[in-house]
């Protein structure tokens, strides 16, 4: 995580697009200026980041799903729910799949989990449309990289 | 345009946007009379998908409306959204 640039996410692990789930890893930093006011003496994640890594990563499947065609826009999230503390240096598995593919939205369900136990779980929706410039899908696969995005699984179907 | 479509789609409606039921008829425009703006109609698209098990062409109703094909009332006019969500399980099922 780069929690200044809004890097919410370290590496995609899987992405099944038959199955239509994704599998991301990522780790609260240990360092940020944010646990300076969120808490002072006492450093938590903010809930509305957790609430962001999990739209980041079902965003990243959404995108592989189109292809990279379409990009998606945080819309809505249903049933949020905080369950544990998250502290710095913590790892995160985040899970999303699919709940619904509308006609330029999409909805889907997704959980944090550190060590096996389940933080914080939502339902997100996303208005999804074309890229608005090329420049910004350009910037959004080389992004992929960075986060190991599998380009492979995209040949596939 | 079938009775039990209008309730379904009205108590939907009724739920997802904290509208009274009774204020909700055959006749409203869900825009114009109703007030729903366009994220609780995405609210109110996911419900009705998912309660009919079709896919409504938001896009292509959109496209239809911004290039003057077609008017809002078409599909915003809840007997006529009705209807066409008739249309799309009837298709289904063919």
């Amino acid at each position: 995580m780069r929690l200044e640039y809004f890097q919410l996410i370290d590496r995609i692990v899987r992405l099944d697009l038959a199955g239509r789930t994704i599998e991301v890893a990522a780790t609260v930093p240990t360092e940020s200026t944010i646990f300076e006011g969120h808490f002072p003496g006492y450093p938590l994640m903010p809930g509305v980041l957790l609430l962001e890594a999990m739209a980041q990563t079902s965003g990243w499947l959404i995108i592989g799903l189109t292809k990279f065609k379409r990009m998606p826009f945080l819309a809505a999230f249903r049933n949020a729910k905080l369950r544990s503390f998250v502290t710095p240096g913590q790892a995160l598995e985040l899970h999303a799949s699919i709940l619904h593919e509308g006609s330029g939205y999409t909805v889907t369900r997704c959980e944090i989990r550190v060590e096996g136990k389940v933080v914080s779980n939502a339902e997100i929706s996303f208005r999804v449309v074309a890229f608005p410039t090329p420049d910004f899908r350009a910037a959004m696969e080389r992004f992929a990289a960075v986060i190991a995005f599998p380009m492979e699984v995209l040949a596939d179907g | 345009m079938m009775s039990s479509t209008f309730d379904a789609v009205a108590n939907i409606i009724a739920e997802t946007c904290d509208i009274p039921r009774d204020t909700i008829r055959p006749e409203s425009h869900a825009i114009n009379d109703l007030g729903i703006d366009s994220l609780d109609f995405l609210d109110i698209a996911f419900a009705i998908d998912k309660a009919f098990g079709i896919k409504m062409p938001l896009e292509q109703w959109t496209q239809e409306v911004n290039e003057g094909k077609a008017v809002t009332e078409q599909y915003f006019v809840l007997q006529n959204l009705c209807s066409r969500i008739d249309e799309l399980v009837a298709a289904k099922g063919a």
